[in-house]
C-alpha cells in the first residue's frame, strides 16, 4: 500500500504535525515520531498517537511524524485525516468515509454553548480552517463572532484535513463569547460537512454562493437530521445559517434565500465574486456594487434578518476600514467581516451607537416618555416634532445600547449624563467572564423585537 | 564540584572558575566589603604630551598593552548583532599565537558564532557573558572549559567594580574619538548611540584601546569616553555595522496576540494608577516589550499625563515621546534602532547613562529603584513568579540576562509573556533556571489574563473594579496545562555548564549540561 502524508513541516511550520502514514495488514504500529516538544510531551504524544490510530480501528501501520508543537486537538486531527486518506486511497471503489469512526477530542469549555437569533454579529473574524494556530487566542481579540473557513482559504487538497481541524476546534478550543460560525463549502460539497458541525455544536453554518432557497434547504434538512439523531444528548442546540449571496443570480434571489429557512439569522455577501461575475471594476467609492449591498440589506430586513457587510481587504488602513462601516452602517447593515484581529476593535466600534448618538437617543425617549405621561400624541425635542419612526429608531438605539453595556439599563431612573455611562463595554466583558464559563448564555442583543414577528407573518 | 543550597533552594557552586563564590542567601541579604578595585597608578610620564596616542593598528596596540596568555578582554556590544571588532579580536589574538583568554563581553549575539572556533582551538579559555544562539549551544553542551557566568548588565559592572572580574584590556568601539582617546557613539558613519556599556571597562581595565573608524581632531564632542583612561588608539575602516543594531529582540512583534499583551500590560499601567503625571517607566528588549511604549503613549496622550522621564534601552517609540512632549527626559543605555542613535545626537533630553549608573546594585542608589514601572519578557516563571530568562525549558542557553534582573528592583516589575510558545507553556511548576526571586516579580502579563503577586496587595487593590482580566497565577497555568496537556519535567544532565548570577555577585543558580 502507499503512504499518504497530511499537515506541514519545515523550519516555518509552527505548532503543525506532519503525518505520513501507510496502513498495513500486520506488525502493529511503528511510530517514528520526532517532536520539538519531545523533552516535554513525549510520552504523552505517543499515548496520543496509540489511542487515536486504536479509536481510528487502525492496528497495523507505519506512522512517521514531524511535530511542531502542535496542540492535542490538531495532532488527532491529522491523524484522522491521514487515516482516512489512506483508506480511501487503499479501496478500488470510493468507501464511504463514515467507515472510518472519528476520534473527537475532549469538549472545552465553550463546546456546544448555544447562541442566540438576535444576539450581535457586530465583527466576525475570519480563521482559515486549515491553520490551527490562529484558532487557539481568537477570542482574545473579541470579535462578536468567529468564521472557521473551510471554503476560499483552504487549497482544494487539504479540505478533509481542514473539516477534520475546525471540528476539533469547535470541541476542544475555548472560543469564549465568540459565536461559533463555520463558512463550509459551496453546495453540492459542502452539504456533506454540516453533520460533523452541528455534532461539534457548530453555532452558524455560512452557505458560500448561495442563489437559491432550494439550497438553504437542503443544508437546513441537513441539520434537522443531524439535531435530531443528538436530541438526546443536547435538545437545546440550535445550529442557525447565515447564507452568503456572491453572484448576480443570487442578488436577485436574496429575499427568496433571506426567507428561506426559519433558521437564518443573518444574510451577508461576497463583494470580490459578486464583482467577478457581475465583470464589474472595484472603486474606492464602490458605485458598482452599491445596488448588490443594497439589495442585500433590503432582502434581509425584509425577511427579518440580520443585514451582514462583506470583509475589508486592506488590513493596514483603518481610516478606511471605518470609512468602510460606516457606508455599511448608512446602508442598513450591522456588522462586517474581519480578516485580521486588529480590524476588529474598528468594526466591533463603528456598528455600536456612538456617545453622541446613545445621547441623541436618550433625548429622544425622554421626550417620548414626558409626551406619553402627559397625554400628548405629538413628541417635541426642542424646536423639532419627533416622527413616530425617530422615537421607535431611538428606542433601538438606547436597547442596542444598554445591551452593549454603553448605558445602564435604569439610565432613565438616574438620569445620569449619558457621557459617564459609555466606557463599561469591555469592563462588563471580561468581568462576567467567569459566570459565562459555567455555561451561562452570552450577551444577546434584542433590539427589535418587530424582527421575530415579522418573519412569523412571512 | 561541589554544590550547596541557595536560599531558594538551587544547588550551586561555591567556587566558579577558580575564584569563590557566595551561594544567594536571599533578596537583600548580601551585604559587601572591601574596598572597590582599583587599576594600576599610570603617569604622565609613559604617554606622549601631545596627547597623540594613535598606534599603527590593533596589533601594534595589542602587544605594547602587553598582552599575554590568559588574560581577560573586554569589549561592548553597542553594534548588538553588526559587531564586528570582536571578532578581529580573537581572530587576530589566533595569528598571534596566544592561549587562554577570557572573553568578557557585555553581551553576545548571533553575529559571534565563529568565536566557537577560538573555543575549539583554545584561544580562549571560556567566556564570562551572555551566551545564546551557537554559542549558549557550546556552553549547555559542556564544551567550553571553565563554567558560563551569566550576568546582569548592572552585575557585570559591579562585578568589574568589586574586582570579581579583572580587565586586562578594554578593547572598545567607538564611532567616534581624537588621538587623546576621548570617545563618542554619536556621530561617524558607524554612529551607534552611546557607549554607556563601556563605561566600567575604561574605568577599571589595566589597558583600554579606543578603536575607530572616525579619527576628528581633539576634542571629540561630545566626550562619552574620557581619554582620560585611555592607552592608546587605533584607526581602522571597519568597527561594525550598526545597520544590525535592529535585529530579533528589537524588532517590534507583529503577532495580534502578542499585541493584545502589549496592550493588556498598558491597561494596566493606567487602570492601577501607575500612569500619572511625573510617573517613569522602562521597556526592555523583545516584541512585546517594545510594544507596550506604543499603546501607553496613546494612553498618556488621551489622559494628558506625562511621564517625568523613560529609561532605554533607547527605541523610535521612546524618542517619540519626547520629541511629541510626553516626556522631557529619556535616559538611553543603548540605541536598540537608529532613531534612537538620531536622536541622541539632537534631543537635550536624550541623556545617556551607563550600567555603573543605571543598574549597579553595589552603588549609591540606582536608576532602576527611581522607576515606577518596569516591562520586561520571560522564557517561564513558576506559581511563586520566579522567573527565567536565559534557558528554554529544554535547558538550552537562548538569552542574555541583560538589564532584566536589574529592573526587577523597579516599583512594579511587570512581564509580559505569552502564557505558552506554540505547546511549551511558560507558566511551569518550576523555572528551568532561576534568574529572579518571585518576591520581585509583581504582575504577569499574558493573552490568558493578567496575574498579580499575592505579596502586592496595593496592586491587587488598585485594579479592583476596572475591568481587567486579573486571575490568579494557578488558574493561568491550569488553562494553559488544559490546552498543552501536563509537560513531563524536562530532565538535565549533572554538570553544572554555567551559572546565574544575581544583582550583588551572588550566585542564584546553576545552568546544566544539556545532550
Amino acid at each position: 500500500m502507499s503512504a499518504v502524508t497530511v499537515g506541514r513541516r519545515g523550519p516555518d511550520v509552527r505548532s503543525d504535525l506532519w503525518v505520513e502514514l501507510e496502513l498495513r495488514k500486520s506488525g502493529g504500529i511503528e511510530l517514528n515520531l520526532k517532536s520539538k516538544v519531545d523533552f516535554m510531551y513525549r510520552e504523552a504524544n505517543r499515548q496520543l498517537v496509540h489511542y487515536t490510530l486504536r479509536t481510528l480501528g487502525v492496528e497495523h501501520a507505519r506512522v512517521d511524524i514531524e511535530d511542531t508543537g502542535a496542540l492535542p486537538f490538531v495532532i488527532m486531527a491529522r491523524l484522522e485525516t491521514a487515516v482516512r486518506r489512506a483508506v480511501l486511497s487503499g479501496s478500488k471503489v470510493h468507501s464511504p468515509e463514515s467507515q472510518v469512526p472519528p476520534c473527537l477530542p475532549a469538549p472545552g469549555p465553550s463546546f456546544a454553548l448555544p447562541s442566540a437569533r438576535d444576539r450581535w454579529r457586530r465583527s466576525r473574524l475570519y480563521l482559515p480552517g486549515n491553520e490551527p494556530r490562529f484558532m487557539l487566542n481568537a477570542r482574545i481579540h473579541k470579535p462578536d463572532a468567529v468564521i472557521l473557513d473551510l471554503e476560499d482559504s483552504v487549497p482544494a487538497p487539504d479540505k478533509d484535513a481542514a473539516l477534520a481541524v475546525v471540528r476539533n476546534a469547535l470541541y476542544a478550543l475555548d472560543f469564549g463569547y465568540c459565536e461559533r460560525m463555520v463558512r463550509i463549502n459551496p453546495l453540492p460539497a459542502g452539504l456533506e460537512e454540516v453533520e460533523p458541525l452541528v455534532h461539534a455544536g457548530v453555532n452558524v453554518i455560512l452557505i458560500p454562493k448561495c442563489e437559491s432557497a432550494e439550497q438553504v434547504k437542503s443544508v437546513d434538512a441537513r441539520i434537522s437530521s443531524a439535531l435530531s439523531s443528538l436530541a438526546t444528548r443536547n435538545s437545546q442546540l440550535e445550529t442557525y445559517l447565515m447564507p452568503i449571496v456572491e453572484t448576480c443570480e443570487g442578488m436577485f434571489k436574496a429575499r427568496e434565500i433571506a426567507g428561506a429557512s426559519p433558521r437564518i439569522v443573518a444574510l451577508t455577501y461576497g463583494l470580490e465574486d459578486y464583482l467577478l461575475d457581475l465583470g464589474g471594476i472595484k472603486t474606492p467609492a464602490g458605485l458598482e456594487s452599491l445596488w448588490a449591498r443594497s439589495q442585500v440589506a433590503n432582502a434581509a430586513k425584509a425577511a427579518g434578518v440580520q443585514a451582514i457587510d462583506t470583509v475589508f481587504a486592506d488590513v493596514d488602513d483603518m481610516a478606511a476600514l471605518r470609512a468602510s462601516c460606516q457606508a455599511a452602517k448608512e446602508l442598513g447593515f450591522e456588522g462586517k467581516g474581519c480578516i485580521h484581529p486588529r480590524q476588529v476593535p474598528v468594526v466591533n466600534e463603528a456598528f455600536t451607537p456612538s456617545p453622541a448618538e446613545i445621547e441623541q437617543a436618550q433625548h429622544v425617549v425622554l421626550a417620548f416618555k414626558e409626551a406619553q405621561a402627559q397625554g400628548r400624541s405629538v413628541v417635541n425635542v426642542g424646536s423639532k416634532m419627533i416622527d413616530p419612526p425617530v422615537v421607535e429608531r431611538a428606542l433601538r438605539t438606547i436597547a442596542v445600547a444598554v445591551s452593549l453595556g454603553r448605558l445602564a439599563p435604569d439610565w432613565d431612573a438616574t438620569l445620569v449624563t449619558p457621557s459617564a455611562l459609555c466606557h463599561s463595554e469591555e469592563r462588563n466583558d471580561e468581568e462576567s467572564r467567569p459566570q459565562q464559563q459555567q455555561g451561562e448564555i452570552p450577551p444577546i442583543a434584542t433590539p427589535s423585537l418587530r424582527r421575530n414577528d415579522r418573519r412569523m407573518e412571512g | 564540584m561541589d554544590l550547596v543550597k541557595n536560599a531558594l533552594g538551587r544547588m550551586v557552586p561555591t567556587e566558579v572558575n577558580g575564584k569563590p563564590a557566595i551561594p544567594f542567601p536571599g533578596v537583600g541579604k548580601h551585604r559587601p566589603s572591601g574596598r572597590k578595585a582599583c587599576p594600576p597608578i599610570p603617569t604622565c610620564l609613559d604617554y606622549p604630551e601631545d596627547g597623540n596616542k594613535v598606534v599603527a593598528d590593533l596589533r601594534t596596540a595589542l602587544e605594547r598593552a602587553g598582552i599575554r596568555n590568559g588574560m581577560t578582554l573586554s569589549t561592548h556590544h553597542h553594534f548588538r548583532d553588526g559587531d564586528t571588532l570582536s571578532l578581529q579580536l580573537f581572530d587576530l589574538c589566533a595569528e598571534m599565537g596566544l592561549k587562554d583568554l577570557v572573553w568578557y563581553p557585555s553581551a553576545a549575539f548571533p553575529c559571534h558564532a565563529s568565536i566557537t572556533k577560538h573555543l575549539d582551538s583554545g584561544v580562549i579559555h571560556h567566556i564570562e557573558g551572555s551566551l545564546n544562539g551557537p554559542l549558549g549551544d557550546y556552553c549547555a553542551q559542556g564544551k567550553m572549559r571553565g563554567l558560563g557566568v551569566l550576568r546582569s548588565h548592572g552585575g557585570r559592572a559591579q562585578a568589574i567594580q568589586d574586582g570579581e572580574i579583572h580587565i586586562d584590556i578594554a578593547v572598545i568601539a567607538a564611532p567616534t574619538a581624537d588621538q587623546f582617546g576621548n570617545a563618542n557613539g554619536v556621530h561617524g558613519n558607524s554612529a551607534c548611540g552611546v557607549l554607556g556599556y563601556a563605561d566600567a571597562d575604561v574605568t577599571y581595565a589595566d589597558r583600554t584601546i579606543i578603536v575607530t573608524n572616525n579619527l576628528v581632531p581633539f576634542p571629540a564632542i561630545p566626550i562619552q569616553l574620557s581619554g582620560t583612561y585611555v592607552d592608546m588608539v587605533v584607526r581602522q575602516d571597519n568597527i561594525g555595522d550598526p545597520g544590525k543594531i535592529v535585529s530579533g529582540t528589537t524588532q517590534i512583534t507583529r503577532s495580534p496576540d502578542r499585541l493584545y499583551i502589549a496592550e493588556l500590560t498598558a491597561k494596566f499601567i493606567r487602570d492601577s494608577g501607575i500612569m500619572r503625571d511625573g510617573f517613569s517607566f522602562q521597556g526592555g528588549a523583545g516584541g512585546v516589550s517594545l510594544a507596550f511604549a506604543i499603546y501607553l503613549a496613546d494612553m498618556m496622550k488621551q489622559a494628558g499625563v506625562k511621564a517625568s522621564w523613560l529609561h532605554g534601552g533607547s527605541t523610535r517609540y521612546l524618542v517619540k515621546m519626547l520629541e511629541d512632549g510626553i516626556a522631557p527626559a529619556l535616559v538611553d543605555g543603548q540605541a536598540f534602532d537608529l532613531e534612537a542613535v538620531r536622536s541622541i545626537a539632537v534631543n537635550r533630553g536624550h541623556i545617556e547613562t551607563s550600567p555603573l549608573t543605571s543598574y549597579n546594585f553595589h552603588a549609591k542608589g540606582n536608576n532602576v529603584s527611581l522607576l515606577d514601572v518596569a516591562v520586561l519578557g520571560a522564557t517561564e516563571v513558576d506559581p511563586n513568579f520566579n522567573a527565567n530568562v536565559v534557558t528554554h525549558s529544554d535547558g538550552r542557553l537562548r538569552h542574555g540576562i541583560g538589564g532584566w534582573q536589574n529592573c526587577m528592583h523597579a516599583r512594579c516589575t511587570i512581564l509580559s509573556v505569552p502564557a505558552m510558545r506554540d505547546r511549551m507553556p511558560v507558566i511551569v511548576d518550576e523555572v528551568t533556571t532561576l534568574c529572579a526571586p518571585g518576591e520581585l516579580v509583581d504582575v504577569i502579563v499574558t493573552e490568558l489574563g493578567l496575574a498579580i503577586n499575592p505579596l502586592r496587595q496595593d496592586l491587587l487593590d488598585a485594579v479592583k473594579g476596572k475591568g481587567l482580566p486579573v486571575r490568579s497565577i494557578q488558574d493561568i497555568k491550569s488553562e494553559v496545562e488544559r490546552i498543552c496537556g501536563k509537560p513531563a519535567r524536562p530532565k538535565h544532565g549533572d554538570k553544572v555548564v554555567a551559572v546565574v548570577k544575581w544583582v550583588d555577585g551572588t550566585v542564584l543558580d546553576s545552568v546544566y549540561q544539556v545532550g
